[in-house]
This record gives C-alpha cells, sequence and structure tokens, in this order.
C-alpha cells in the first residue's frame, strides 16, 4: 500500500505549525497507524530529518497516551479504537490522510502532534478521588454495591484521558472526560460523603482550564475509544444542579483549595 | 559488598507485625522537614508517593509520561490475588504464601513472600475504599476468579481492565496530595543518574523531556519504582517507554542488581505479524480459565481450525498437565508452546502459535456470559489481528511479559545504597524465578501502600542527614556526567536510527536468553554483544538537539543502557548453572523436561556489583533459607 501523508509540523509551542507531505511506501496491513509512523519516521532519520513527534506508550489502546486526529477525526475512522490500535487494513491504497494533533486551546501544541493535557490532571486533582487515607480501611465485602451500579461506575472508569472527546468537540468541551469521573465515584456508596463537592470542585476547575461548555453535539461519545456514553453528562449536570442547593457547607471553598 | 536481608527474627507469621513495633518512627511534625524522591508513578511508586505524603512527609514525584495515570502498570488485565478466602475454598494467607514461593521455584525470599500474602488483603479493602469498581456478584458481594498456579479462585478483578482500575485509584490518591500541595509532581521528566553523597542516595538528575533542561533534585532519600526492564526484548508485552535506565544508573552507582536473568515469558500473547513489529500484546492469562489450548496431532496440518475434528487435536496441556490443565504456571505453559511449535505443529502464518480455543465454553456458558468475562478482550484480539475468536480460535505465543530481576533490596526495600529504596518489578520482588499471575499488581502495591511507609519512617528517623548543596562535587559530577552522556548520542554522527539497534539486540536476547538458554547459546549471545555496542556508538544518528522535545533522544539514552544490560543477563544465566522456574538451562532437565533446580549450589540470590565499564562485575551471593516450606520439585501434573 501508497499512502500519502499530510502532517502537521510544529516545532515547539511558540513556533508557527505548517503541514508538510510525506509519502510511506510499502505499507502492510497488519501494522498499526503508529507503526507506519515509525517505518516514517526512520526513513527521515536516515535522511538526517527531525522524525515527527508523536505521543505513545502502552500501544495497546489503554494508557491514553496516543492520539490525534486523521482526516477530521480523532484516532482516526473506526469507532472505539485508539490510532496504537488502528490497523492499516482499514485504509487503501493511495489513501491520502491529513493528520494534526488535538486542537483545543486547554490543550497547548508541545510538539508537531504532540500536546499538553495536563489540565486533565488538574481537574482529577481539584476532586476526582474519595478522600481516604492508606491503611484502616473496613473490610472490603462491608460495603456491598448492587451490581448494576458497580457496572455502570465502572463502564465511566474505563475512560482512558486521551482526550478525542476534547479534540471531537466544536467547542472544546471537557464534560465527557469530568462527568465519567464524576459518575463513577457518585455511582458508589464510598463516593457519597464527598458527591457534591465533587462535582462542584471538578466543573470549576474545569472552567478554569479553559474547555468550553457543551451544547449537546454528541460527537464526544461518537469519537471516545472506551464507548464512554454522554448520559454521564446527564447525571453529572443533575449532580451540580443538586450539588448547587447545598453549596457553601465546606468553608473556604473547594476550587481555589485545589490550586 | 554485602547483602544483609535484614529479616527480622521470630516465627514467620510475626515478623513484619514486629518489625513494624520495632521500626523507629519519625515525630508527625517532624515529617514535612523530610524530602523524598519518587521515580515512576505506577503502582508502586503513584502508591509510594500518595502514601508518604499523607504521612506527612514533602514527595517529588517524577515519570517519564505526560501524565502518571499512564504508568503501564494501566495494562494489567487480569486481576489481583488477595487471600480473602470469600470463596470459602481453602484459601489462606499461608496458601497464598506457599503457592507463590512455590510458583517462584524456591528462589525468593520467605520473609518477604509472607509479608505480602499478609497485607494482600489490606489492598483489596484499601481499593475498595478508594472506589475501585471490582467486579461484584449480584448480591453485592466482591467476585473472584481463579488464575493460573493456584488451586483456589483469590483474584479480583475490574472487567479486563484491573490495573487500569487499580492504577487509577492510586493516581487519584496521589493527585488529592497534588492538590493539597504534599507532592509535587514532574511529568516529561527521565531520571538520567542518580546522585550519592557520602555513600547515601540523596537526590537525582532529571531532564525535562520537554526543555530539555537537566537538572538536580535533592531529598533526603530516593525510592525507585520504575518498573521492569523487559523491554531488552525489543519485542514484549511492555510499554514502548519502558526503560533500565533509572536501575541501571544506581547498578552503576553501587546498588547490587540481583538475578538480571530471571525474565518471565507470559504464555498469552498475540503472535508476531512482520518486522515492523514494534511491541506484542499480551492477551490476559485469565482466558486460560475457559479457553483449551491446542495445536494438531499431526506436523504441518494445514487445515482451519474448525476443520480439525476433536480426535486430531492435541490439548497437549490438559495431557500433560491434568491437575492443572490449561492453568499450570506461565513458565511452564511457554516452554511447552515453543516445544509444539519447535516441532514442527505451531499454527499460523509463521507457524510460531497455538491455539486458543473457547468453542467449549460458549457451549457451556453461552456466548453472554463469555462476552461478559472477556469481552474487551476479545475485541482487543479482533482489532489487532482482523478476526473474531468468537468463532476462530485465538492464536497465541510466549512473549516477555515481567522480569523478576532488578535491583536487590532488603527486607525494608532498600537497596545496598542507603536511602535508595526500589518498589515494584524494579526491585528483584518476592517472585523468586518465576511469578504467578495476578502478583505483579499485588506486589507492587504491597511495597507502595504498605511497606514503605514504615521502613522510609525507620531509615529517616536512624540517620543523621545534613543538607547537601546544589554546589556539591557529587551533584556537580552526576550533572557533567549526565550533559556529557547526552553530547556522546547526539554527536554520534553515524546513519542508523537507535531502534535498529535495539531490535537487533532483541534478536540476540530472544535467541540466546529466552526461553531457554544453554552455556553455548549464552557465551555466543555474550560474545556478540559488545560489538554490537560499539557499532551503536559509532553509527548511531541522533537528529536534533538537546535543548528541546527530543523522542529520538530519548530513545538512544535508554537503548544504549539496554545494550549494557543485555550483557550482564547473559552473564547471570550462564553463572547460573540450573535450571529454575522461567531460567531453563537444557543442560538441566528433569526426564520429563521439567526444570532441574541445583538446591545445593543455586539455593541463593545472585547480587552484580559493578566494577567499571569492560570490567566483569562480582557476583554476590545471598544464601535462601526455607524454614518453613520444603523444598520441593514443584510439580503441577
Amino acid at each position: 500500500m501508497h499512502i500519502t501523508l499530510r502532517v502537521w509540523r510544529q516545532k515547539d509551542a511558540k513556533s508557527e505549525g505548517r503541514f508538510v507531505t510525506y509519502e510511506a511506501t510499502d505499507v502492510n496491513e497488519h501494522m498499526s497507524f503508529l507503526e507506519m509512523l515509525d517505518v516514517v519516521n526512520e526513513g527521515l532519520v536516515a535522511k538526517g530529518e527531525e522524525p515527527i513527534a508523536f505521543d505513545h506508550d502502552c500501544r495497546e489502546g489503554i494508557c491514553g497516551t496516543c492520539g490525534f486526529v486523521i482526516n477530521g477525526k480523532p484516532h482516526g475512522p473506526r469507532p472505539r479504537t485508539t490510532v496504537c490500535q488502528l490497523h492499516m487494513r482499514f485504509f487503501k491504497d493511495g489513501d491520502v490522510l491529513t493528520i494534526e494533533p488535538w486542537r483545543a486551546d486547554a490543550f497547548p501544541v508541545v510538539k508537531d502532534l504532540v500536546v499538553d493535557r495536563s489540565a486533565f490532571d488538574r481537574i482529577i486533582a481539584a476532586g476526582g478521588f474519595i478522600s481516604t487515607a492508606i491503611g484502616g480501611a473496613q473490610d472490603a465485602n462491608g460495603i456491598p454495591v448492587r451490581k448494576e451500579d458497580s457496572d455502570l461506575a465502572m463502564d465511566a472508569a474505563a475512560c482512558i484521558g486521551c482526550g478525542a472527546c476534547v479534540a471531537a468537540c466544536p467547542n472544546a468541551a471537557a464534560m465527557l472526560f469530568t462527568s465519567a469521573k464524576v459518575s463513577h465515584l457518585a455511582l458508589l456508596p464510598q463516593g457519597q460523603p464527598e458527591r457534591p463537592d465533587r462535582v462542584r470542585s471538578m466543573v470549576a476547575r474545569m472552567d478554569a482550564e479553559g474547555f468550553g461548555t457543551c451544547t449537546n453535539h454528541n460527537e464526544c461519545e461518537a469519537a471516545c475509544p472506551k464507548g464512554i456514553r454522554v448520559e454521564f453528562i446527564a447525571r453529572m449536570n443533575a449532580d451540580y444542579v443538586k450539588a448547587g442547593a447545598s453549596a457553601g457547607r465546606r468553608a473556604g471553598g473547594a476550587p481555589e483549595s485545589a490550586g | 559488598m554485602e547483602l544483609k536481608p535484614n529479616v527480622p527474627s521470630g516465627p514467620l507469621e510475626k515478623k513484619w507485625e514486629r518489625h513494624k513495633f520495632d521500626i523507629k518512627l519519625v515525630n508527625p511534625a517532624n515529617k514535612r522537614k523530610y524530602t523524598v524522591i519518587v521515580v515512576g508513578s505506577g503502582l508502586a511508586g503513584a502508591g509510594a508517593a500518595a502514601s508518604l505524603a499523607e504521612l506527612g512527609y514533602k514527595v517529588q514525584c517524577f515519570c517519564y509520561q505526560d501524565s502518571p495515570r499512564r504508568a503501564h502498570s494501566i495494562a494489567a488485565q487480569g486481576g489481583i490475588n488477595a487471600a480473602k478466602n470469600y470463596k470459602n475454598d481453602g484459601d489462606s494467607v499461608w496458601r497464598l504464601f506457599y503457592d507463590t514461593v512455590k510458583g517462584g521455584d524456591f528462589r525468593s525470599r520467605e520473609a518477604n513472600v509472607y509479608r505480602l500474602a499478609e497485607v494482600s488483603v489490606n489492598i483489596i479493602d484499601q481499593c475498595v475504599a478508594q472506589g475501585v469498581p471490582f467486579a461484584r456478584e449480584y448480591g453485592g458481594l466482591l467476585d473472584n476468579r481463579s488464575f493460573g498456579g493456584a488451586q483456589v479462585s483469590r483474584t479480583f478483578y475490574a472487567r479486563g481492565q484491573t490495573g487500569q482500575q487499580l492504577l487509577l485509584g492510586a493516581y487519584q490518591a496521589l493527585e488529592r496530595q497534588i492538590g493539597l500541595g504534599q507532592v509535587e509532581m514532574y511529568s516529561r521528566h527521565e531520571m538520567q543518574e542518580l546522585v550519592v553523597v557520602d555513600g547515601k542516595a540523596r537526590g537525582i538528575v532529571a531532564r525535562d523531556l520537554v526543555t530539555g533542561e537537566t537538572k538536580t533534585h535533592l531529598g533526603d532519600a530516593v525510592v525507585l519504582a520504575t518498573g521492569g526492564y523487559g523491554n531488552v526484548f525489543y519485542l514484549a508485552t511492555y510499554a514502548k517507554g519502558c526503560n533500565t535506565t533509572a536501575i541501571w544508573r544506581a547498578y552503576k552507582k553501587g546498588a547490587a542488581f540481583a538475578n538480571p536473568c530471571f525474565t518471565q515469558i507470559h504464555p498469552t500473547c498475540i503472535p508476531v505479524s512482520g518486522e515492523y513489529q514494534s511491541k506484542l500484546t499480551l492477551m490476559s492469562e485469565s482466558l486460560r480459565n475457559d479457553g483449551r489450548i491446542w495445536v494438531p496431532k499431526t506436523k504441518g496440518d494445514q487445515r482451519a481450525p474448525n476443520q480439525i475434528p476433536k480426535e486430531d487435536r492435541d490439548y497437549y496441556l490438559e495431557r500433560m498437565y491434568p491437575s492443572f490443565g490449561n492453568l499450570v504456571p506461565r513458565d511452564v505453559a511457554s516452554r511447552a508452546a515453543k516445544r509444539v511449535c519447535d516441532e514442527g505443529r505451531g499454527v499460523g502464518p509463521t507457524g510460531y502459535g497455538v491455539y486458543l480455543d473457547f468453542h467449549d465454553a460458549i457451549g457451556r456458558l453461552g456466548k453472554a456470559k463469555i462476552e461478559e468475562k472477556y469481552g474487551n478482550l476479545f475485541e482487543m484480539y479482533e482489532r489487532i489481528t482482523g478476526e473474531n475468536p468468537y468463532d476462530v480460535p485465538m492464536r497465541i505465543y510466549p512473549a516477555t511479559h515481567y522480569t523478576m530481576g532488578g535491583l536487590w533490596v532488603d527486607y525494608n526495600l532498600m537497596s545496598t545504597i542507603p536511602g535508595l529504596f526500589v518498589l515494584g518489578e524494579a526491585n528483584f520482588s518476592d517472585h523468586g524465578a518465576n511469578r504467578l499471575g495476578a502478583s505483579a499488581l499485588m506486589q507492587g502495591l504491597a511495597d507502595g501502600y504498605f511497606v514503605i511507609p514504615y521502613t522510609m519512617g525507620n531509615y529517616l528517623a536512624r540517620e543523621k542527614l545534613t543538607p547537601v548543596a546544589d554546589s556539591h562535587p557529587e551533584v556537580r559530577a552526576a550533572e557533567d556526567a549526565v550533559a556529557a552522556r547526552t553530547k556522546r548520542l547526539l554527536s554520534a554522527g553515524g546513519s542508523r536510527p537507535a531502534a535498529s539497534f535495539h531490535r537487533e539486540l532483541g534478536r540476540i536476547m530472544w535467541e540466546h536468553c529466552g526461553m531457554e538458554r544453554d552455556k553455548k547459546g549464552l557465551e555466543h549471545g555474550m560474545g556478540k554483544i559488545p560489538g554490537l555496542r560499539e557499532e551503536f556508538w559509532k553509527n548511531l544518528r541522533v537528529p536534533g538537539s538537546g535543548a528541546e522535545l527530543n523522542q529520538s533522544l530519548e530513545v538512544a539514552g535508554r537503548v544504549a543502557d539496554f545494550l549494557e544490560l543485555g550483557e550482564l543477563m547473559c552473564l547471570d544465566a550462564l553463572e547460573r548453572d540450573e535450571s529454575c522456574g522461567c531460567h531453563y538451562r537444557t543442560e538441566h532437565q528433569m526426564p520429563d523436561g521439567e526444570a532441574k533446580r541445583d538446591d545445593a549450589h543455586f539455593c541463593h540470590v545472585a547480587g552484580w556489583e559493578y566494577t567499571g565499564d569492560g570490567k566483569k562485575p562480582i557476583r554476590n551471593v545471598e544464601p535462601l533459607t526455607f524454614e518453613n516450606v520444603d523444598l520441593a520439585v514443584r510439580s503441577y501434573k
């Protein structure tokens, strides 16, 4: 297979970027998309050119490190598939593919296809946890959880934090990501004491990071490689409204203290 | 160098309890005066950073990934063991201890393994308190599954993503401490050198992978939780970034490297498809609960698997090991697969594959049940291979998956450099010569949540540490060494990318220091590596500069260290002139082909001591004594 790649090249956060065209020849259908890029990069290095920088690590679709936009679609054309597990058998000889990084104000470009997603970490630090210290937990079976609740919590917890939802959203909103964590913890009995504070703090942090607002395009769900559903956004919104009623219980307010 | 295990006296089941009482404590008000540096943010690293920060220590945590949530613990699929005995099927701390010692083929330290089994029950409690969504039964209680090497159901799981959920639990605990200002997080930073002052570990030199800036970070103790070094084989189930650099730098600063040749080959991975292959993907071992492994009885049987009738199939594990069947430990299953393929009975385009067949299980339990248990694994398999495992049996082949070897640590998890603690897969671990399934997650969290919070305090309370200045000669020397190394990598001036050397090293290691080893092959491998290393430094090409995000430079630095480690692994495998667990020397086998240990000469840990580049390292020994179990011949028949 022969594939033509138009790749976004940008030296660093401050430099201007542009598309550069590369030809990938002898592409094997069993290669993953990233393996195809590896081969292109080895060719560039042999010629003394700088390889295309892209984030990747586990290459089995679970770490959430990889991701870029292929022909306008985050993680490319296959549903529920990260680019590391996207195989070339889904493309055809002669395809021209435009590859660019996640586009969002809250995800500044670091280099080429690499973006800074640390805003996600800060959203979690604002409240995406259960405040329990290590040691002294009660026996695990002392907290029974309805299987349905546990399964639904697991559906939400499956988020890999790749950022495709933000890249897919016309408003660059992080609602799917944030709501997945809010819902995971809100569905479990262990998550109840902090439930109102959590949703308020995380939403406040999300807004402060410069993510947009949700206007129900549902593009995030279509792009999510783990099939996280927009119903979690509805859950989060409901929780947020409820939490508003009990606002101000915690002195000082959580968002500011999360720094 | 002396390898002093510092195991507390007294009966096995009282050792940890007694030790926790005997150790010195740091007054709560004084804890904030200490800074602990944690390298790595997987289960062990994030667990340690979070739990030390909760106690009040100041923590600086480093990871090379863009977020601590991405550490490779996240990829563990199957589960985590704990001796809860919720199933009332005869499990106990003692049985988990025994299974682990036996599974490791009697090459682990009894007291460490017992402690691991003991705290396993606390781990599950802790994770549930954190909100880890473990699988549950309809009554709302936790579900269990069984796993290789055990005859009880003691494995807790969260679908096929147990590692992900446990890591996110630890990550969330860590982020909470970051939010509270107790942990300073350095993502996209890679440790390049260990700073040792007056014989004690006091800091690290790390490279900011975005700006290229190298900076020294000083503290009172250093924790390495940087994972295993299986990527020395190039093709492995590790994340692409996993590397040996942190532990290798520490080795060269005086930390003993224990049993480097103990590398685990996992039996159920998706076979290699071509030369461009960048990594191998593991299919959880839990699949062996319901899948049956077979190959055709006759060599060169080209029929499609569904066309081969039962009588022409060889369910070789069930045939050879009737009591454990498809659930024999990993090393046994891996070697058996290699043998049937070497006999020419392998399947798939390369002939290096065996079938893992769910046809019977689907018939027995229904497709829906199988989908509930393994749905995401089946999906992953189909995504990679383009074949649907509900209809066609999976093809699997062994691949490097875990390293039992690592930096030597004592009972307190401290290396031979005082103040340098090593946790999780990075240490030589509690798994002896072979690790049982669902035990890596257990060890990572045990070390991070339940051991280091105690033993770190004990160290800090006993030592009188004076502050180290940034201008200290040892600090300067470490920084200079890093700068010189980076310059050398950038200016090699050749034409080959680092990855091409890595692939070549991987082939040498897989061929000569892989699943089966012998004297001749190991000597051959050892002979090849120095030449490859020389070629690396002569013909390497790293484009770009050191003052920017430069992924080629990152890879080159890691490959340079693998090129040194590979040789030590061969040397260790050569000098361990016995077979045990994963370390299978073809010269030492039982009449039925099982590994034949030599307890008279090798019932010990080999701890290698660095003596300088180009010089043979010294092989130090920690004798292993078994007071509570009999050294038996491991049998799974």
